[in-house]
């Protein structure tokens, strides 16, 4: 019993730089940027005199801020959807034991190696439009119209797609007393595709790599069983390896969601804010709104706001996770 | 397996290459160029003259960055891993009451944008200097304050902005390692060091290369900490210098595109020798999220 | 499980404790009154306390600029060339941040001024850039001794002197001048179509739809970055409703409500008809290209396209005033200040001489690509359109430019920045010159 003791001492011991680090550098400091929020500093020289939620009123009042939620919603749905799906299928096709596995694997996950400032350059040369109007193609467009297929203003479109008023669905939706979906503040803006194609360029290979991962650590007797018991292929996915998957679906939300919701480098070295704000991100706000427009309140509250938001992602994960835990 | 399907398969295979190559053509191709070259409308044409020259531009630019670079990431790789390492022991195996607890709220310092914490940082890390300056550290020591505006400080930085995420994978690790070792040790008399040290640590490889590759990468790319805490040029690491060899106003893109492929060339060779490593590495490790 | 809890129990109380005590001690290290003490230098080779080994410290000066590339860097070490040459002893530190216009730099810069860490002296354009980011907010010593002594106030223009001043006293050194407002066009095509350079906008889009119809796209624009549309439309504005009211619109005198600037706004939806559609995802250098390649006819920017068109061996190029703007010149500057606590505070009053001086400015501007903000550079050593602008800069009503710091504060171009934004996109002008009008009232500016 005794010796139990002193190891447990060592191991708080052994924790305790970790913990005042974090307590310090991470609470700390939010602590003192919720302060900041709450006060009247706007222009270099700090004035912490207290202001309440007059920033946050301001901030969520905001045309712009308003725009970056929608945009980071789009964002962080696409951005999570075509890293799955494609770093699920394609992990999918090299568990099949493909020749020359080795090499793609190798291939699909080198873009992880690279910084987003490299990665937001490059794609913004590759999907540089031109002006179709005129035939000056540049970039993918070039080709795209060399194969036969539509071209794109990419990340220069100001559009935003969403359910049109006068259309069946959104006439459907106005009589239900939800037409608020038929404005472009539930829409999808058009550049912000071309920022998830170049995120998605860069994370889907090690989304890959976690799914198949996790298919090699899946037995082949599990599936072998199935398909002595008649289960088609498509069967065997959908009952046995899909749910046995789940984990990884999970690390790979928690760990996507949270680049994705805090993204700055690739916005900033790609498009920036975009036309009519169309690839704005409330992290590329706050950093143009405090470092630039020296509004540093404002650029509190709005680092605030995205520790709320990753939160409500987050703590719940967190939660089930440890609660699990105790369990095992 | 039928062989349409494997037609199907290989055909998937070389679409996704093509998608994840195309960056990468425009990457070199541009580097070959000379600057009065390299512009939109001819960017999928061969160089008219390839020549190396935008690679020696580059590269002449940025050495003295890479050197810093590197004195940046390996400490903080190696500190980190082994912080995270030793948090993930303690928090699988010496589990006491509101370990639970405590270890989500370590988990959410991985999730925080940095924006929020960076002005207090600053003022902290000047604050180091000034007790640095108070106290009198030697000369000698003196680049191994963790202080704003040098290496160490940086480093230092990343060590405890990295300690969530290298301790999330390392306890997941030592998850999987049956507690039966470690009890059996325990009845052994063997205490909590000697524990890590001789039944742990043989068995960390794979974790330890998974966590040193990500480490490695995410330090070596990261951008913000770097603009903001190494003002002085002598210090800052490559991922800065690149991103200075764009122009004010005129931005040189040949030797931008070689700068870009010489930056990224340590963490994709990092990749390509250590890649199967990673693999093995990211079965043990990520999996029991 | 006793022990378990009194560990468990010590811990939570240190955790709570570090968090309170973070909590609480975070606001208070704040200096509430600028400028904040000066931190001992931290760079590599910190000198040695005096009281050890009497070690001569060496002698050093900190530049910090955003001159990173071609001509800019060549033109900043020339002028350390130059300063060496007088102090040898001298180590030159040049710190540089890259990127377009300074985006990267200015926060880099606002980093260490805050954190007490100031740079030696700092390049900062003209205006309201310097002023009511650093000079109002207490940062800065002024200079009136310098310009005393180098008698400054003769050589430099009277409206260079009116835009380095604030509160009576010059606070920064100008070592250049650019104009914003240049119409550039390919002098072949130009020719081979018979066309003008249009005076008058009416003139422009009467030429603009001529172009059209050739397939050329009439006005290139690159504004990734935003920035070069608020410059299209200072330059708009400032045709639209002449120097003196364009100048009162930053002092609030002219109303921002008023009809010059729902027309100024009018015009700009225009003209962003014939620009090339993917202008949002060029940068200005990219837009020239067009020209350059004769597929836009004209491009409105900066007379840093010159040194653009002298690298990539453009000697075609025509120049021209934009419509509305023959005998305005829109200014900015690159200036350098004295930050109060600059750690080598007597080798940066040499720089500012150096920089302000006749042998300073010749052997930079050249280089650089822009010409003296001293009136009396030798024109000879400027290249054809640069000798052009110093007679336009001799002659022309001077104006400050907007999308470079000269005209508002940070804030307020932050924010006019946004309407541009929005505009650009949906070029809805009833709602840009409202949000126009609210930026000039939380700039403090209007009431």
């Amino acid at each position: 019993m005794r010796r139990l003791s002193w190891d447990y001492i060592f191991a708080f011991l052994l924790l305790l730089p970790s913990i005042l680090a974090i307590a310090i550098f991470v609470y700390g400091f939010i602590a003192w940027t919720g302060w900041v929020s709450l006060s009247n500093w706007d222009g270099l020289r700090p004035d912490l005199s207290w202001a309440g939620f007059a920033n946050y009123a301001k901030l969520f009042a905001n045309a712009r801020f308003q725009i970056d939620i929608r945009n980071t919603v789009v964002f962080t749905v696409l951005f999570l959807g075509a890293c799955i799906i494609i770093g699920l299928g394609l992990a999918i096709v090299l568990d099949r034991g493909i020749r020359g596995e080795n090499f793609f694997r190798s291939l699909f996950l080198f873009p992880m190696a690279i910084s987003f400032i490299v990665t937001g350059v490059t794609w913004r040369w590759l999907l540089a439009p031109g002006d179709p109007s005129t035939g000056r193609l540049t970039g993918i467009n070039v080709l795209l119209e060399a194969i036969g297929l539509p071209t794109s203003t990419w990340y220069t479109d100001p559009k935003i797609l969403y359910i049109q008023p006068t259309s069946g669905l959104g006439q459907l939706l106005h009589q239900s007393g939800l037409g608020f979906l038929t404005t472009p503040n539930f829409g999808i803006p058009v550049a912000m595709i071309s920022v998830i194609i170049a995120a998605t360029w860069q994370m889907s290979g090690y989304v890959m790599a976690m799914y198949l991962a996790g298919l090699r650590s899946i037995p082949d007797e599990l599936r072998e069983a199935a398909r002595v018991d008649g289960a088609s292929e498509w069967e065997v996915y959908r009952y046995i390896i899909f749910p046995l998957l789940r984990p990884v679906t999970l690390s790979v939300i928690i760990i996507l969601g949270h680049i994705s919701l805090k993204i700055f480098d690739l916005v900033a070295a790609m498009s920036k804010k975009g036309p009519g704000f169309a690839t704005d991100v409330p992290a590329y706000f706050m950093f143009e709104t405090t470092f630039q427009g020296d509004h540093y309140s404002q650029g509190a509250s709005i680092a605030i706001f995205l520790l709320v938001t990753v939160s409500l992602l987050v703590v719940p994960y967190l939660l089930y996770s440890s609660r699990r835990e105790v369990e095992i | 397996m039928k062989r349409y399907n494997r037609i199907g398969f290989y055909l998937i295979l070389l679409i996704a290459s093509v998608f994840y190559l195309l960056p990468i053509y425009v990457l070199v191709m541009t580097s070959l160029k000379p600057y009065a070259e390299a512009n939109l409308t001819g960017m999928w044409r061969l160089p008219s003259t390839p020549s190396l020259e935008s690679f020696l531009r580059a590269f002449d630019q940025l050495k003295p960055y890479f050197r810093n670079s590197f004195y940046l990431t390996i400490p903080a790789t190696l500190l980190s891993s082994l912080l995270g390492s030793i948090n993930g022991y303690v928090l699988s195996k010496w589990r006491f009451r509101g370990a639970n607890v405590l270890f989500p709220l370590l988990l959410f310092g991985m999730f925080i944008p940095y924006q929020s914490i960076l002005i207090p940082l600053v003022q902290v890390l000047q604050k180091v200097n000034a007790l640095a300056n108070a106290i009198g550290v030697p000369k000698t020591l003196q680049a191994l304050v963790p202080g704003y505006g040098s290496i160490a400080g940086l480093a230092f930085v990343h060590i405890v902005y990295g300690i969530p995420i290298t301790t999330l994978i390392f306890r997941n690790y030592y998850a999987t390692i049956p507690n039966e070792l470690v009890e059996a040790a325990k009845i052994d008399g063997a205490n909590i060091f000697k524990i890590y040290r001789w039944v742990i640590l043989p068995l960390s490889l794979p974790a330890f290369a998974v966590v040193m590759i990500w480490q490695f990468t995410s330090i070596w790319n990261e951008f913000l900490f770097a603009v903001i805490i190494t003002q002085n040029p002598a210090i800052r690491p490559v991922t800065v210098a690149l991103y200075n060899l764009a122009g004010s106003y005129i931005v040189e893109w040949n030797v931008q595109m070689a700068g870009a492929l010489l930056t990224a060339m340590p963490t994709l060779l990092v990749y390509i020798f250590l890649g199967r490593f990673f693999m093995r590495g990211l079965l043990a490790g990520a999996l029991k999220g | 499980m006793s022990y378990k809890t009194r560990v468990w129990f010590l811990l939570s109380v240190v955790v709570v404790g570090a968090l309170l005590l973070s909590a609480c001690a975070g606001p208070t290290p704040t200096p509430t009154t600028p400028p904040p003490p000066p931190a001992k230098p931290t760079e590599a080779p910190t000198p040695v306390p005096p009281t050890e080994t009497p070690v001569a410290e060496k002698k050093q000066l900190e530049i910090f600029s955003w001159w990173t590339t071609g001509g800019e860097a060549a033109g900043l070490l020339k002028l350390f060339e130059l300063y060496n040459q007088k102090f040898p002893d001298v180590e030159i530190i040049n710190a540089t941040v890259a990127g377009g216009a300074g985006f990267e730099a200015k926060p880099a810069l606002k980093a260490r001024m805050l954190g007490g860490d100031p740079p030696d002296s700092f390049q900062v354009h003209m205006g309201h850039e310097l002023i009511d980011t650093w000079v109002t907010t207490g940062y800065m010593e002024p200079l009136d001794d310098l310009y005393k002594q180098e008698g400054w106030d003769k050589v430099f223009p009277p409206g260079v002197l009116e835009i380095v001043s604030y509160d009576g006293h010059y606070w920064s050194v100008p070592v250049n001048i650019h104009r914003s407002n240049v119409l550039w066009y390919n002098k072949k095509v130009f020719e081979a179509n018979g066309w003008k350079p249009p005076e008058t906008f009416d003139e422009f889009f009467a030429l603009a739809e001529e172009m059209k119809a050739k397939g050329i796209t009439p006005l290139a624009l690159g504004d990734v970055g935003i920035w070069a549309s608020t410059h299209l439309f200072e330059v708009v504005l400032a045709g639209t409703m002449g120097a003196e009211k364009y100048k009162g619109l930053w002092t609030g005198e002219t109303d921002w409500n008023g009809p010059e600037v729902r027309q100024a706004l009018e015009t700009m939806a225009k003209m962003l008809e014939y620009v090339n559609p993917d202008h949002s995802a060029l940068s200005w250098d990219q837009a020239n290209d067009l020209v350059i390649q004769g597929k836009a006819g004209m491009t409105i920017m900066g007379d840093w396209v010159d040194a653009d068109n002298l690298a990539k061996g453009f000697t075609d190029s025509g120049w021209a005033p934009p419509p509305g703007t023959k005998g305005i010149f829109i200014a900015l500057s690159d200036t350098f200040g004295l930050p109060k606590g600059a750690p080598h505070r007597e080798q940066v009053i040499e720089w500012l001489r150096l920089v302000g001086s006749k042998q300073g400015q010749e052997a930079f501007n050249p280089l650089k690509g822009s010409i003296c903000a001293r009136s009396d550079c030798d024109p000879n050593l400027f290249g054809p359109y640069l000798q052009s602008a110093m007679q336009d800069w001799a002659k022309d009503t001077i104006v400050p430019s907007l999308a470079h710091g000269a005209a508002a504060s940070e804030s307020w171009v932050t924010m006019i920045n946004d309407v541009m934004t929005a505009f650009v996109a949906d070029r809805d002008v009833a709602k840009a010159q409202a949000g126009l009008a609210q930026a000039c009232k939380d700039a403090g500016v209007c009431k």
